[in-house]
């Protein structure tokens, strides 16, 4: 009651109030914030401490600091040459990751809505799932006329297995209840298929987004350090740090290393975003 | 509650008052050799206005007979009718409302409401929104028809089923034990609830639970279904007056139709129990002489 009596000190208490409630709002923000500083100190500190200490550290010793790993990123911001490996490393994975997407999906949907089909192509995918992208290179080699097709076939079997494999999962898991509840009211096989099916699979088929996307990832960049830097078929981030690498540079090294971070980072979330958008009664807890 | 219309104004008691039979309908799984046969021999008439539950003991085969009814499974002998004509597939004559909830995920509790007419097309947008609004009113969602079915409470989920369901105008509701699941005071506002909705259009009404006290403050005849497979082991009419009232289950006449509807239950349960236990018996005894 005093409080609500001094106009002043009751105003000044609910600004505080209401910039602590911001604070708390934001409080997993500042956490994570937070976390990342004291590894940049740890790490920073401990591979200088070879210099106070006389000794090198195991392992962080060896590790550029962040300062000297900045410093070598700002010097090649302003390069054309690390833009590219950016632009065509993110190219290749786009390209496979959308045509897995494209054919990947309705390939799956397909296989579980048909009994017929999917005993036809089921026991093939089955055998042919378990081999490692990687493995199909140098086929891939030989098939495709030049190095760029290759890398972007094999991009797409690495996200292509798992999407169908997800799509599959889910659309075959669906409540039998909600099916027969709209078998009831008289829905058609078409309205089956678009108003069930699929709403009922877009969960799976975005889980094998998620994972196809990384997968992409994984494969469009030991590609990329496999085939070297040639006119074609090479460069991307996956070359630049394997060119760090033979030009002894270790800063640029792990430069190239957050660059991918950072880049798969960014596919994660534009996946997470439009998730969010295509399934809104999903993101409501 | 304010009484139901459609949206020509004309009451809809008529279209919700199928008559149904079932005349000798079995229904088993497997091959012959391993045959079980889940539902033998069942006839019951199911009157046309009135609310007749079906209570058995567990795993006795309640759910076939649901799906029989509903067209989901067809009976391997035996005749469905409907007002005289035998019954094919699914129908929106016949509208389920299943176990825990069975709303698409993806819809709203508004869309979810008019899936059916509007995927049918057999009603006009415009009738068809007013009765979709009428029907939230009457079940008490009107504020949450933009929420999707995981922002609904459980209570609100079934109430939000049953709109669903008679939006199509059913001959037939049937309900699969709709209010399993549910804590026990939801449990008794949803059988209140139910109670009013039945009693001012009376749909002809198929109820299966597995809730005795339920079953007798709902219904007009009590069906006990034998153990596995079932049978038609009695029909109980349930003399109790309309409208009724939760406070009926303490009177003379009420405990006295769930003592008979409880020892034939037990009867059945029983039944089953030393089945499973001469089963074991046996085994124990198939097991031990092959050691000796």
């Amino acid at each position: 009651m005093a409080v609500a009596a001094s106009g002043t000190g009751a105003s000044g208490g609910g600004l505080r109030r209401l910039r602590w409630s911001a604070l708390k709002r934001n409080a997993k923000l500042w956490r994570g914030a937070a976390a990342i500083a004291l590894t940049l100190v740890l790490w920073e500190c401990g591979s200088r401490a070879s210099q106070q200490l006389g000794m090198q550290l195991p392992f962080i010793g060896l590790i550029p600091p962040p300062t000297a790993v900045l410093a070598a990123w700002a010097e090649v911001i302003p390069q054309f040459g690390y833009w590219e490996s950016w632009y065509l490393s993110f190219k290749r994975v786009l390209a496979g990751f959308l045509s897995a997407m494209v054919v990947g999906i309705p390939f799956g949907l397909l296989l579980a809505v048909s009994r017929y089909c999917r005993e036809i192509f089921f026991p093939p995918f089955e055998v042919l799932r378990p081999i490692p992208p990687l493995a199909w290179v140098p086929a891939s080699l030989i098939f495709w006329p030049t190095n760029e097709l290759s890398i972007a076939f094999v991009t797409f079997l690495g996200a292509f297995f798992t999407i169908v494999i997800n799509v599959l999962g889910g659309a075959r898991s669906i409540d039998i209840r909600l099916l027969r509840a709209a078998q009831s009211m008289g829905a058609t096989k078409w309205d089956m298929f678009w108003r069930i099916v699929l709403p009922a699979s877009l969960p799976s088929i975005f889980t094998g987004a998620a994972v196809g996307m990384g997968i992409t990832w994984e494969v469009v960049l030991a590609a990329e350090m496999i085939s070297g830097g040639g006119t074609q078929g090479g460069g991307g981030l996956g070359f630049f740090i394997w060119n760090s690498y033979m030009g002894g540079s270790l800063e640029q090294i792990v430069v190239g290393m957050f660059s991918i971070g950072i880049a798969g980072y960014l596919s994660s979330s534009a996946i997470r975003y439009l998730g969010d958008r295509c399934m809104p009664w999903r993101r409501l807890f | 509650m304010k009484p139901e219309t459609t949206a020509a104004g004309a009451p809809t008691s008529a279209s919700g008052k199928g008559r149904i039979e079932l005349q000798h309908v079995s229904k088993g799984y497997g091959e012959a050799w391993e045959r079980q046969e889940v539902v033998s021999d069942v006839s019951l008439e199911i009157a046309p206005g009135k609310l007749t539950a079906v209570v058995g003991p567990s795993g006795c085969g309640k759910s076939t007979l649901v799906n029989l009814v509903a067209g989901f499974e067809s009976p391997e002998s035996g005749r469905i009718l409907l007002n005289g004509r035998p019954v094919g597939g699914p129908s929106h004559e016949r509208m389920v409302v299943f176990q825990e909830t069975a709303l698409m995920p993806w819809l709203t509790t508004y869309q979810n409401i008019v899936f059916g007419p509007r995927i049918r097309g057999d009603m006009p947008k415009k009738a068809l929104h007013e009765e979709a609004v009428k029907l939230l009113d009457k079940v008490g969602l009107s504020e949450f028809k933009d929420k999707y079915p995981i922002q609904l409470s459980g209570g609100m989920q079934r109430r939000a089923e049953l709109a669903r369901a008679i939006i199509n105008r059913p001959k037939l509701l049937i309900m699969d034990e709709p209010f399993r699941g549910l804590d026990a005071m939801t449990r008794e506002l949803m059988q209140e609830f139910f109670l009013r909705l039945f009693e001012e259009n009376r749909r002809t009404n198929l109820f299966v639970t597995s809730e005795i006290e339920e079953a007798i403050i709902l219904a007009d005849h009590l069906v006990i279904l034998s153990n596995r497979p079932a049978r038609v082991r009695e029909v109980i009419d349930i003399d109790l007056p309309r409208p009724r009232e939760f406070a009926m289950l303490g009177s003379r006449e009420a405990y006295q139709y769930k003592r008979a509807a409880l020892e034939l239950l037990h009867e059945e349960a029983m039944k089953s129990f030393s089945e499973q236990q001469s089963v074991q018996a046996g085994l124990i005894e198939a097991i031990s002489s092959r050691g000796s």
